[in-house]
Parts: structure tokens; C-alpha cells; sequence
């Protein structure tokens, strides 16, 4: 039990210095703090100790409804579509100092209400939020729209128009990264939209509300609708006012999301949704770097991540060194407090979350898989696991298959390249995939026959703000980041009017 | 939106001197004259800008000239010298070139995040507003344009273009590319390295945003040559760039004169692009220089004699007002200037008069008096010119309907001049004048326009207004011309790009097109071994 365990948490220290007093609980419609129409609340809880956070007001279907006519009302007669992209870029700007202005106490809301490591938070989630808004602020003045090559005497021309409401439900595991992963780019193509962030984590969701409107973004273009996906979130894809839904979550509740949008009005929806993502590691890889990205891919965030790393193919000339290099390291891979900056790794979001993974660990223990590290909770408060590692699994064993956020990796031997895509895509995710190999070709083919929406050679979690990620098959469809994102916001129409004497065609 | 601020910016300032004229104040205390009144300007207004700058600016650092030379700069309010500036020649292009060619080799600028880089142009922009009325004086002292128009249109578009250019910097985007085999193929867009810019002096600071924007958006280093009418400026915007966190030799200024510092920065083995603007003569030397040394790629946005053709159903208030300021905006020294009215027969005469009676209320004057609307002319030598052409005009029996002289007895002002029954083949229809002068012409129909129209070795720009989309599309086509304006004039937009047809030049500035003219295409080409697919 000692091992994993960062001295921190052994000697019980609370940081209950670095916990933020909690600012801001209630909805953020049109410009205003408001209390849920039902004046219901519901708790926030730290999943470092699993006491009650905050209470924060619960969105129900008539706060939903309140949300979209202002967002409707901002889209159909306010200025945010009407102003240039210039001007919307220049407030994104600003939006993006004042988060800048406000990354320790960002940082430290994500880490008491999704277990996030602070130091990550300071250094990486909350500078990387800043960072997205200003890529897509200097996208705002870029939508172009095509001329037509038309083969009769017609003038055409296209016209990309920002696509309207936009629902964005977003989950607990990045709050802030995906907060503005979905607003940034629909707020610089002119969108106004209606943002449920996760019931877990609904806290910096609201901060973000109040900069918006500190930095000048028009009232009714973010409204932040805290609640429940069965309620809030149900009530924003089936809402006949709401042009568009994205979605990031479970593939489960992505299918609810899906069929919700087409019962109703047909809203165009992009889907972001689980992933089982493999890594291939081939006999010419360094054992080094291959161990420490392994286990980053699946322990970072504590596993929580939609693209994790979570099948891990090592091939059969390395595979015996690489399992004893990485079972040591993953022994020494510090988990606690999140707030301590010796930690690696903090506890899971929630009871829930903690819970299932626990059971999923039962379950490969009961298929026969072998456990060579890990398996247990960690500490007897809070919601941490130990990094645990799985050998001896198949593809068809249920660790193997489903994807359940957690810091459990299903390490794998192969044989062939052959073998190794084979496996790869005996899957029904297909969200990003890693390669490591110094060999060109086989980084090559493997880069091309894996069906997934991003490949990563010799690296992993290398995402960028210009690159767009989002999945094949049952991890949905749409991708988020680059410019693809931005143009998922944007109606496409096409213009055409006769052309007479043209000199040319 | 800048553009359009700018020429409602105009509109107002030309309302407020209407009511001036026609009010109480007219004749009265006031240093604006309208161009009938015999003197030009009484009390000159003192800048609120001293000038710290005057020294090439090499490798992050102000230097003399290498031959210690320096040459005088002047105030066209008066004649007047206003400082003496460093003047370079080929040694101090060439140490210039040595910079750029070392910050671009082995710098950081290349090697730093694309993000990186547009933070710094970000900073750059923040502090180009914060020195906005400094470097608005600066411009208007050193180049005579309305201080209004410096401070409230030109800086704001400078700070703007660069956030525009910021924007770029991290969305640069390659292609993968089909083959027809088993390759996979990519194409990197790289910095094409050292780009010599040569700039001219009626717009000095948004000559430079044009030119060093894309090519710092690219990741590129720079050498740049002002005019030698307007060294000021630059070399305070390249002092901000420093205090922006631009590293050393990534942008170096030399000042100097074209035969000299400009042909030795054309014709530089180890320069490897080349951007100028300026005229369609010099352009040629540019051209031929890049072709004789090392076949360095060249942008040029050159000359124009641009049609501004008002059809039989246009609103002739409206186009007249646009025509005027189409003609007259900046002294009348834009290379995309209206310069060649062509007005339908119908409205022919109406439209003669009431252009006559606007250029009539023109406020000429000191350019930093709040209301004034046009300045002196460039340097004597322009002036001179302008007069040369007004008197062609005039002895070529066009009708000069006002103007056409000198406006008090120093500084270089030429009273707004208007010529009604031009001909095309008069000289002052032929040739760009780059002054205050307009030539109406008559037409019949649109075939006619548009033949006539083309008739020219320029094809920089065109304004059509019409209310009929038929005839403003048919137009828009068959006007050989790099940016046709429908019913407006002189809109400029970072994403709009600009440039010529014809004579006018080749390339194009501004919006997308212009990263072309700072990147090379690579392809890099690899077989594939069992793909997935093709």
C-alpha cells in the first residue's frame, strides 16, 4: 500500500489555504446570475475528501427554455453576428487576458471539483484555455466563403454564416479545456449558444460566464445552464430552438443526444465521444521513452481522458523488458492530494466514476487476466486508485473493450505489424492511436490503416489548438480544434445569380 | 471596417468644414482656407512629437551610415527640413542583409511557436495604440496627410493589420496531396528566408504593415528601405517592434534613395524576395535588377489610372461624393486613385457641376488644423509635376473647371482641380498624376465604358455605380483590374487583397494571398509500403 502513495497525503495535509472561496452557484443567463426558476440546488462535491463543495443551482427544462430565448433573442436581433469578426476577435482577446489575470483560482476550482492536478491546471489547462481563445480570435476574420467556378452563364458565390444557438453539453474531465474547445470557435463564427457544463463540475463554467461578460462578450451570447444531463441536458438536444448540439461524453449518452436531435428538429450535431485508443510499440522503439508514454497515456488526468492510451500493443521482441521497465515505474508513480506538486496523479471525479472503475477492475480479475500492478483503492477518503496494469488480455475481454476513465492499462503482445493494426481496429472507437518506431514506413502504413481521427507517431497527447482531433466510427462524428472546428459552426450558402456578357468563364 | 471608419471619418470632417464655409467662421480667424482663398496657411500648428529617431536601425541596434552620410528630410507644409537621417547605400543594405540573412539562418525567429511569433505582432499592435497621436504627428509631419486621417483612420488600420497578421502566424496550413501511387506526399509551407521591402511615401506606415506584416507572420527576416521622402516613421514603428520582444536582425530599416540603397537591396545575391511598391518606371528597374542578380522572386503593386465609371442610374450625389473623395483622399496621391471620371451623358452635366461645387468646398491647409481635408503635396518635385500635368490640361483644351494653381506662396498645396470634357487621349487621362486633379469624361453605353476603361497599361482599380446588379456584375468581370469597388471606393480590409492587372504589377498584398508571397512550397515525397488506401 505504500508504494503510489505521495507523502503528502499519508501526513494529511488539506491545502485548505490554495481552496478558492466559491464566487459564483447560480445560472448565468442573459448577462445575469439567476436562481433556477424551481429554486432547486444541487451539491458540488471535492473528490479529494468527498465533502460537499458548493451547492449550485439546478438547471431544470423552463431555465433551459429561459437560456435559448436569450441566446435566440442575442442571435436573431443582438450585435454579436452583426459585428465584424475584428471586433468579435478583439473581445475574445480580452476574454482570454482576464483568464490569464485568474489561472491560480481557475486552476484550483478544476482541482477541487474534478481532482485535477493543480499544477497541471496552472501550467497547462488554464494557460491552454487563453491560448484556444486567441487561435480561434485570430480565426474570426478568416471565414472565407468561395466564388464558383460555375460551367453556365451564372455567378456564384459561397457564404459561411455562423450556424446560430448552439447547445455545447460538456463533460467533467477537462471543464475548462473543453469549455473552450466548443465556445471559442462557435463564439468566433458568430454563434450564440446555451453551455451545460458537467453536474461534477460546474464551477469554472460560471467563472468563465462572468469573465465573458467582463470582457464585453454581449449579453445572451454564453449562457451557462449548471444541471443534470438527464434533465438540463435532455432539454437542450431536443429543443426545437437549437440549431445545433455538440456534445462531448459517453457514447451512450451520445446516442441519446443524437436521437434526441432527430426527434425533434433535426439539429446538426457533432459528437465527440469515448475512445479505446491504441498504442503500438514495434522492437525498434526506446524503452524509455515507450515506458514513459505508455503510462502517461493511461494515467494522466487519472485515465479520465477520451483519447487515452488505454490498450497498449508492445511487440514480442521488447515486450518483457518493457513490461518490467513499466510495472517499476508505474509503482513509483505518486498519486494523492492533487494540490500537492509531488503528485502525479489525483483521485477520480466522483463516487460514481471511482466505483465502476473499481468493479471494472473485478472484472478483469475475474476473466483471468493477470494483474501485475495496482487494482486497489487507494487511502481509505477520496476517490483514488492505484495505476494499475492488466497483461494476459484479449481484445475481447471486457477491460479490453469498453472504456471506462480510469488509470487501468490493458497491456498486449504482438507479433506483426499485420497483427498489430488487426488488433488496433478490433474496436468500436476510434478516436486517436499511437505508433512508436523509428522506422519510417511501418509509422507510415500504421499512420493510414489505423481508423481513428488522430495518430500520434513517437509522441501521445501532443494536441495544439490548430489540430484538429475527434473520432471514426462509435467515438462520433465532427472534430473539435483547428479550423475544422470553426467551420462546424458555420451554415454554408450558396448565392447564384445569371451573369451576362462576362468576358470569361 | 477600418476603411469604412476612414471614409465615414472623412465624410464627417468634410460636413463639419461645410458648415464651416457656409457659417459664421467663413473667411474669419480660422488657418483653413478653402483653395479660392489667396493664402494657404497662416500660423503652422507645432507637432507634439520630437523626432529620436534618424539612424539605421541593423541588427536590433541604431547605427550612422556607414559613410557617415546623411541626407535631409522635410516638412511639405513649408519646405522646411525637419531632420537629418542616416543615408544609406550599399554597405548598409549589405550589413543590413548580413543581419537578416544571420537572424533568419540561425535565429530564433524561424525556429520560435508561430504562436510565439503572433504574440509578439499582438504586442506590437498594443503598442502602436498606445502611441497612436505620436506616431500619427510623426506621419503627418513628415508626409503632409490630414493629422485626422493619420490619427483616427491610418493608426488604427496599422494596430489592425497586425492583429490580422497574428492571426495567420499559427494557421500557415500545407497540404497533404494525392499521387498516383503508393507515396505519400505533403507540401511545408516554409519562410522563403530574407525579404528585401521597398516602400513608398504617401501611405509610410501602412506600406509598412503591408509589407512587414505576412512576411513576420511567415516567420521571415526583413530588410526594409523607406522612401527617402519618409524615413520617420518606420523607424519608430521598428523601435516598438524591438520593445514588442522582436528579436535582433529580424527587422532591419535603412533609409536612403532608391538608385542607391534600393537598387543595392534589388539586386543582393543573398536577398531571397523582393516586395516594392511605388511607380510603374521604378518597378521595371526593380524587376530587372531581381532578374539580373539572383532571380530573386518580386511582388510589385506599382502605378493606376483608375476608371470610376457612373452609370446613367446611379445616385449622383452619392457617386459624386465618392468620386471626389475617390479622387482627392490623400492629396490625391493613392495609386489607386479614381483618377479617370467617366460619367454617363444623362447625368453628365449635373454631375460636372455638383463635382465642381464639392472639390469647391475642399478645406486646404495646415494638415494638423482640426476640419482640413488635404495637405501639401509630397515634395517639390511632385508638386512641380502636378502643376506640369494641370497646365497639359489645360493646353490640351480640357475644360478646367476649378483650381489648377498653387495655393499660397509656400509649402507645396495645389488647390483641387477639376477638368470636364476630357479626352482619352489626353495626357492628363493618359498618365498617372498622383495629385489633386480630376478628369471627368463622357460615355454612352456600357461597351463603350468598358473598352475605354481598359484602355490603359495600368489595371489596378475600378469603381462602377450603378443600381443595377446585371451591369455591376457584368462590369465587375470585364474591368481588367485587381479590385473592382461597387457603389464604394477605397475600402481596404486586411482580408481584402490588393494589386494590379497589366502594368500595375504582380502579386497581390493583404488578406490570404498576400502569405503567399513569403512562403515556399515544399513537397516532401515518401513511397508508402501497404497503405490502407490511396
Amino acid at each position: 500500500m505504500a508504494e503510489n502513495q505521495s507523502n503528502a497525503n499519508g501526513s494529511l495535509k488539506t491545502y485548505d489555504e490554495l481552496v478558492p472561496e466559491i464566487k459564483f452557484t447560480k445560472l448565468f443567463i442573459n448577462g445575469e446570475f439567476v436562481d433556477s426558476v424551481k429554486g432547486r440546488t444541487f451539491e458540488t462535491i471535492d473528490p479529494r475528501n468527498e465533502r460537499v463543495t458548493a451547492r449550485v443551482a439546478e438547471g431544470d427544462k423552463e431555465d433551459v427554455d429561459l437560456a435559448v430565448k436569450a441566446a435566440r433573442q442575442a442571435f436573431d436581433n443582438g450585435p454579436w453576428p452583426r459585428m465584424s469578426g475584428y471586433e468579435r476577435g478583439r473581445i475574445m482577446s480580452k476574454f482570454a487576458d482576464l483568464i490569464e489575470e485568474n489561472i491560480e483560482e481557475l486552476a484550483a476550482l478544476d482541482t477541487i471539483d474534478a481532482g485535477k492536478l493543480f499544477s497541471i491546471g496552472k501550467a497547462v489547462d488554464i494557460p491552454l484555455a487563453a491560448t484556444c481563445l486567441r487561435y480561434y480570435a485570430g480565426a474570426a476574420d478568416k471565414i472565407h466563403g468561395e466564388v464558383l467556378k460555375m460551367s453556365r452563364d451564372l455567378h456564384g458565390y459561397t457564404l459561411r454564416e455562423p450556424i446560430g444557438v448552439v447547445g455545447h453539453i460538456i463533460p467533467w474531465n477537462y471543464p475548462t479545456s473543453l469549455f473552450f474547445i466548443k465556445v471559442a470557435p462557435a463564439l468566433a463564427a458568430g454563434c450564440t449558444m446555451v453551455v451545460k457544463p458537467a453536474e461534477q463540475t460546474p464551477l469554472s463554467a460560471l467563472f468563465y460566464a462572468h469573465l465573458s461578460k467582463k470582457a464585453g462578450v454581449p449579453n445572451g451570447v454564453i449562457n451557462v445552464v449548471t444541471g443534470f444531463g438527464s434533465i438540463a441536458g435532455a432539454t437542450i438536444s431536443s429543443h426545437m430552438d437549437i440549431d445545433m448540439v455538440s456534445f462531448t461524453g459517453s457514447t451512450e449518452v451520445g446516442r441519446i443526444v443524437m436521437q434526441a436531435a432527430a426527434t425533434s428538429n433535426l439539429k446538426q450535431v457533432s459528437i465527440e465521444l469515448g475512445g479505446k485508443s491504441p498504442l503500438i510499440i514495434f522492437d525498434d522503439a526506446d524503452l524509455d521513452t515507450a515506458t514513459e508514454l505508455a503510462l502517461t497515456g493511461i494515467l494522466f488526468n487519472k485515465g479520465e481522458v477520451c483519447v487515452a492510451g488505454s490498450r497498449v500493443y508492445v511487440q514480442e521482441g521488447i515486450y518483457e523488458e518493457f513490461e518490467k521497465k513499466l510495472v517499476a515505474k508505474a509503482k513509483a508513480w505518486t498519486v494523492g492530494d492533487p494540490f500537492d506538486p509531488n503528485v502525479r496523479q489525483g483521485p477520480q471525479a466522483s463516487k460514481e466514476q471511482f466505483e465502476k472503475i473499481l468493479s471494472y477492475i473485478e472484472h478483469g480479475k475475474r476473466e483471468g487476466a493477470t494483474l501485475l500492478t495496482g487494482g486497489e483503492r487507494l487511502g481509505t477518503k477520496g476517490y483514488c486508485i492505484q495505476p494499475t496494469i492488466f497483461t494476459n488480455v484479449k481484445e475481447d475481454n471486457l477491460i479490453v473493450k469498453d472504456e471506462f476513465f480510469g488509470p487501468v492499462m490493458s497491456l498486449m503482445k504482438f507479433k506483426t505489424v499485420e497483427e498489430a493494426i488487426k488488433r488496433a481496429n478490433d474496436t468500436r472507437y476510434g478516436l486517436a492511436a499511437g505508433v512508436l518506431t523509428k522506422n519510417i514506413d511501418l509509422a507510415n502504413t500504421v499512420s493510414r490503416s489505423i481508423r481513428a481521427g488522430v495518430i500520434w507517431i513517437n509522441c501521445y497527447f501532443a494536441m495544439d489548438n490548430d489540430c484538429p482531433y475527434g473520432g471514426y466510427k462509435m467515438s462520433g462524428f465532427g472534430r473539435d480544434l483547428g479550423l475544422d472546428a470553426l467551420h462546424k459552426y458555420l451554415h454554408v450558402k450558396s448565392v447564384v445569380t445569371p451573369i451576362y456578357n462576362s468576358p470569361w468563364h | 471596417m477600418a476603411a469604412r471608419r476612414l471614409s465615414s471619418l472623412l465624410t464627417r470632417s468634410l460636413s463639419a468644414s461645410r458648415l464651416l464655409s457656409s457659417g459664421r467662421n467663413h473667411g474669419g480667424g480660422s488657418s483653413i482656407s478653402r483653395f479660392s482663398t489667396a493664402a494657404a496657411v497662416e500660423e503652422l500648428i507645432s507637432p507634439p512629437v520630437q523626432i529620436n529617431y534618424t539612424q539605421h536601425l541593423i541588427n536590433g541596434r541604431f547605427v550612422d551610415a556607414a559613410s557617415g552620410r546623411t541626407f535631409p528630410t522635410y516638412d511639405p507644409r513649408t519646405g522646411d527640413v525637419l531632420a537629418h537621417v542616416a543615408e544609406g547605400d550599399a554597405e548598409d543594405i549589405n550589413r543590413a542583409v548580413v543581419a537578416a540573412r544571420k537572424a533568419f539562418d540561425e535565429g530564433l525567429w524561424p525556429k520560435m511557436t508561430a504562436y510565439e511569433r503572433s504574440k509578439i505582432l499582438l504586442r506590437f499592435a498594443d503598442l502602436v495604440e498606445k502611441h497612436n497621436d505620436e506616431l500619427a504627428a510623426l506621419e503627418t509631419w513628415n508626409c503632409g496627410k490630414p493629422y485626422e486621417q493619420s490619427a483616427k483612420a491610418e493608426l488604427p488600420m496599422l494596430a489592425r493589420l497586425f492583429r490580422y497578421y497574428a492571426g495567420w502566424a499559427d494557421k500557415i496550413h500545407g497540404l497533404t496531396v494525392p499521387a498516383d501511387g503508393n507515396y505519400h506526399v505533403q507540401t511545408l509551407h516554409e519562410p522563403i528566408g530574407v525579404a528585401g521591402q521597398i516602400i513608398p511615401w504617401n501611405f509610410p506606415l501602412i506600406m509598412f504593415a503591408w509589407k512587414v506584416g505576412p512576411a513576420l507572420a511567415c516567420g521571415n527576416t526583413i530588410v526594409l528601405k523607406t522612401a527617402e521622402q519618409t524615413p520617420l516613421t518606420a523607424l519608430y514603428a521598428a523601435k516598438l517592434f524591438q520593445e514588442a520582444g522582436l528579436p535582433p536582425g529580424v527587422l532591419n530599416v535603412v533609409s536612403g534613395y532608391g538608385p542607391t540603397a534600393g537598387a543595392a537591396l534589388a539586386s543582393h545575391m543573398d536577398v531571397d524576395k523582393l516586395a516594392f511598391t511605388g511607380s510603374t518606371q521604378t518597378g521595371k528597374v526593380v524587376l530587372e535588377l531581381a532578374a539580373r542578380s539572383n532571380l530573386k522572386p518580386v511582388t510589385l503593386e506599382l502605378g493606376g489610372k483608375s476608371p470610376f465609371i457612373v452609370c446613367e442610374d446611379a445616385d449622383v450625389d452619392h457617386a459624386v461624393e465618392l468620386a471626389h473623395f475617390a479622387l482627392f483622399f490623400n492629396q490625391g496621391q493613392c495609386c489607386c486613385a479614381g483618377s479617370r471620371t467617366y460619367v454617363h451623358e444623362r447625368v453628365y452635366d449635373e454631375f460636372v457641376e455638383k463635382a465642381k461645387a464639392r472639390a469647391l468646398q475642399r478645406s486646404v491647409g495646415d494638415p494638423f488644423k482640426k476640419g482640413v481635408e488635404q495637405g501639401p503635396q509630397i515634395d517639390v518635385e511632385q508638386f512641380e509635376k502636378v502643376l506640369r500635368y494641370i497646365r497639359a490640361g489645360i493646353d490640351g483644351n480640357a475644360t478646367l473647371e476649378c483650381g489648377g494653381e498653387r495655393l499660397g506662396s509656400k509649402g507645396f498645396f495645389v488647390q483641387p482641380t477639376v477638368f470636364s470634357n476630357v479626352q482619352d487621349d489626353m495626357l492628363i487621362a493618359k498618365d498617372e498624376i498622383f495629385g489633386p486633379v480630376q478628369s471627368i469624361l463622357k460615355f454612352k453605353d456600357l461597351d463603350e465604358v468598358v473598352r475605354r476603361a481598359n484602355t490603359t497599361r495600368y489595371g489596378l482599380a475600378a469603381g462602377v455605380f450603378t443600381k443595377n446588379m446585371d451591369v455591376a456584375n457584368a462590369l465587375s468581370r470585364a474591368l481588367r483590374v485587381g479590385t473592382v469597388w461597387v457603389n464604394c471606393f477605397d475600402v481596404f480590409d486586411a482580408a481584402i487583397p490588393f494589386g494590379g492587372y497589366k502594368m500595375s504589377g504582380i502579386g497581390r498584398e493583404k488578406g490570404i494571398y498576400s502569405l503567399n508571397n513569403y512562403l515556399q512550397v515544399k513537397a516532401v515525397v515518401m513511397p508508402l509500403k501497404n497503405p490502407a488506401w490511396l
